[in-house]
């Protein structure tokens, strides 16, 4: 028997998401509470086909409203070996979904014996995000190489799907899209589709103030992916001080020392209810 | 759309975004905040029967509050060989319906021995629409062709109500073609004509109408298969008759 109280999921040890202080948040809000910032990859990100496979792209800023939080993150995600996914949003749905997607792909794999298909994480994926109908703030660019090629989608939070031969997403989709629509051709070579990619990125990076950092790029083909962290960085540190900085013993002065020794200190003495003892025969 | 009373009142992401909206340029809602609107079909649709088959038709504009996320989309979606439907209102759920749908008529014809009837899938589509009314924003078109009543269209605008037609439109462009289809549809007419009729529609709906355009995308479905047809967005036979 399940205990009554507890909610259903949580009972089952089936963990997900749990709604429960969202009412309380919207009245603590209403009277002026500050809700915590999220997380999130205010964002460009892109991929497009060429010839013979597919190049994704991504920038590297993470914020939490307007602060930057993490100057360098990873926001192409891995799936499978040769299925990659790209995440704006909240960085922690982004991760959560595209982690949750890639174990079931890979049992999938395991039961079937067979590469895994690109239709089949984005089938995953947009009953995921349509199930929980846009509460999970995933939107995704699914890149992937499988028995019938080269593909390319896009998710939106709330479940719907695009594929097209180049896509963007996140905050800077729209410089990069600007990019994209005046420089694209069908049947590009990788040298073609990675310079084009790139500029897409650092048009983001250069004219959103979501996006920012550095560039990092995807290619997957037939013979598998290459992963190209970094590969530009318009945004390094151009000064550092040789040999840091050491301060020596007694910058801080101290003005006052207490020692309390342990012994002093009250003790509480808490007691656990001891497990019943296990019986034998 | 955001219409959606219970939706949006029990959506974290919006609580949390309206707290910190004030006073960041971040986050200002200037209809281009991508994770907050939904993907909606600013449509517009039509499907029209003639004798012998069904010819359906639909722009291929995707808007997300001001943005066109996608210009070339395909609106026209198979849920069996011979049965099509066009979809407008959210993506994201007319998806979900006909994904369904699709699963559904593969089961039921493995056990029908034969391919479904256009009936069929519009019941089935009509069951999903109407029991979940509350959820979803999904007006749709079924249309199609099956050897017991031939061309078939089966209307089901938002609500989930169900009525078989000659012709049908539908989306937010086709407000704006009521007075071309009632003056120019005519029972019984051929298939050139009714293609006409509907390239014709179509292109006026998407001259007047911001959240229909791109290009025209068709499906003309008879007994020997489908044959799909696109013009392109500069190709429009937009003028009079």
């Amino acid at each position: 028997m399940l205990p009554s109280s507890a909610p259903l999921h949580e009972a089952l040890g089936l963990g997900g998401f749990n709604f429960d202080n969202t009412r309380r948040n919207q009245v603590l809000g209403a009277q002026g509470v500050a809700a915590p910032r999220v997380k999130k990859t205010g964002t460009t990100i892109v991929g497009v086909v060429y010839k013979d496979g597919v190049v994704l792209g991504a920038d590297t800023r993470a914020t939490e409203g307007e602060t930057v939080c993490d100057k360098n993150c990873e926001k192409i995600h891995y799936i499978a070996d040769n299925i990659w996914c790209c995440g704006a949003g909240t960085s922690a749905d982004t991760e959560a979904t595209t982690q949750l997607v890639s174990s079931q792909i890979e049992l999938h794999r395991l039961a079937t014996g067979k590469a895994p298909r690109t239709i089949t994480a984005l089938t995953m994926l947009k009953r995921k995000l349509f199930q929980y109908q846009g509460n999970i703030s995933a939107a995704l660019v699914l890149g992937g190489f499988d028995c019938n090629g080269p593909s390319l989608y896009t998710v939106y939070p709330h479940g719907s799907t695009d594929s097209l031969p180049y896509v963007t997403m996140g905050s800077g989709s729209l410089a990069a899209m600007a990019v994209f629509e005046a420089e694209y051709k069908d049947a590009m070579s990788v040298e073609e589709a990675k310079a084009l990619v790139q500029a897409a990125i650092m048009s983001g990076i250069n004219n959103d103030l979501g996006s920012g950092g550095s560039v990092d790029m995807l290619v997957i083909n037939k013979d598998g992916n290459t992963v190209l962290r970094n590969v530009v960085r318009p945004n390094e540190r151009k000064f550092r001080k040789a040999g840091g900085y050491s301060f020596p013993k007694g910058t801080a002065k101290v003005l006052t020392q207490t020692f309390t020794p342990l012994s002093s200190l009250p003790i509480d003495v808490t007691t656990t209810r001891s497990p019943a003892a296990m019986e034998v025969g | 759309m955001s219409s959606f009373a219970g939706r949006e009142l029990l959506n974290p992401a919006n609580v949390m975004e309206a707290s910190y909206d004030a006073g960041t340029t971040l986050q200002q809602d200037n209809g281009l905040n991508f994770l907050g609107k939904e993907v909606d079909t600013g449509t517009t649709i039509m499907a029209v029967q003639y004798d012998g088959g069904v010819i359906v038709g639909a722009d291929s504009r995707v808007s997300t509050g001001v943005y066109i996320s996608n210009r070339a989309s395909d609106k026209i979606t198979a849920v069996d060989d011979r049965i099509y439907c066009c979809r407008s209102g959210s993506a994201a759920d007319t998806q979900a319906v006909s994904d369904y749908v699709r699963y559904f008529l593969d089961q039921h014809r493995m056990e029908y021995g034969q391919p479904p009837k256009v009936a069929t899938a519009a019941n089935l589509f009509q069951m999903l629409c109407y029991q979940n009314k509350n959820m979803l924003t999904a007006g749709i078109i079924v249309a199609g062709w099956d050897k017991e009543k031939g061309g078939q269209v089966f209307a089901l605008p938002i609500g989930g109500a169900l009525m078989e037609r000659e012709y049908a439109t539908g989306g937010s462009g086709s407000t704006y073609i009521y007075g071309f289809c009632d003056a120019f549809f005519k029972p019984g007419m051929t298939k050139q004509q009714c293609e006409d009729f509907v390239t014709k529609g179509l292109c006026h709906a998407m001259a007047r109408d911001g959240s229909s355009g791109g290009i025209i995308r068709m499906a003309i479905i008879d007994e020997s298969g489908v044959e799909r047809k696109f013009i392109a967005g500069d190709k429009l036979p937009y003028g009079p008759l």
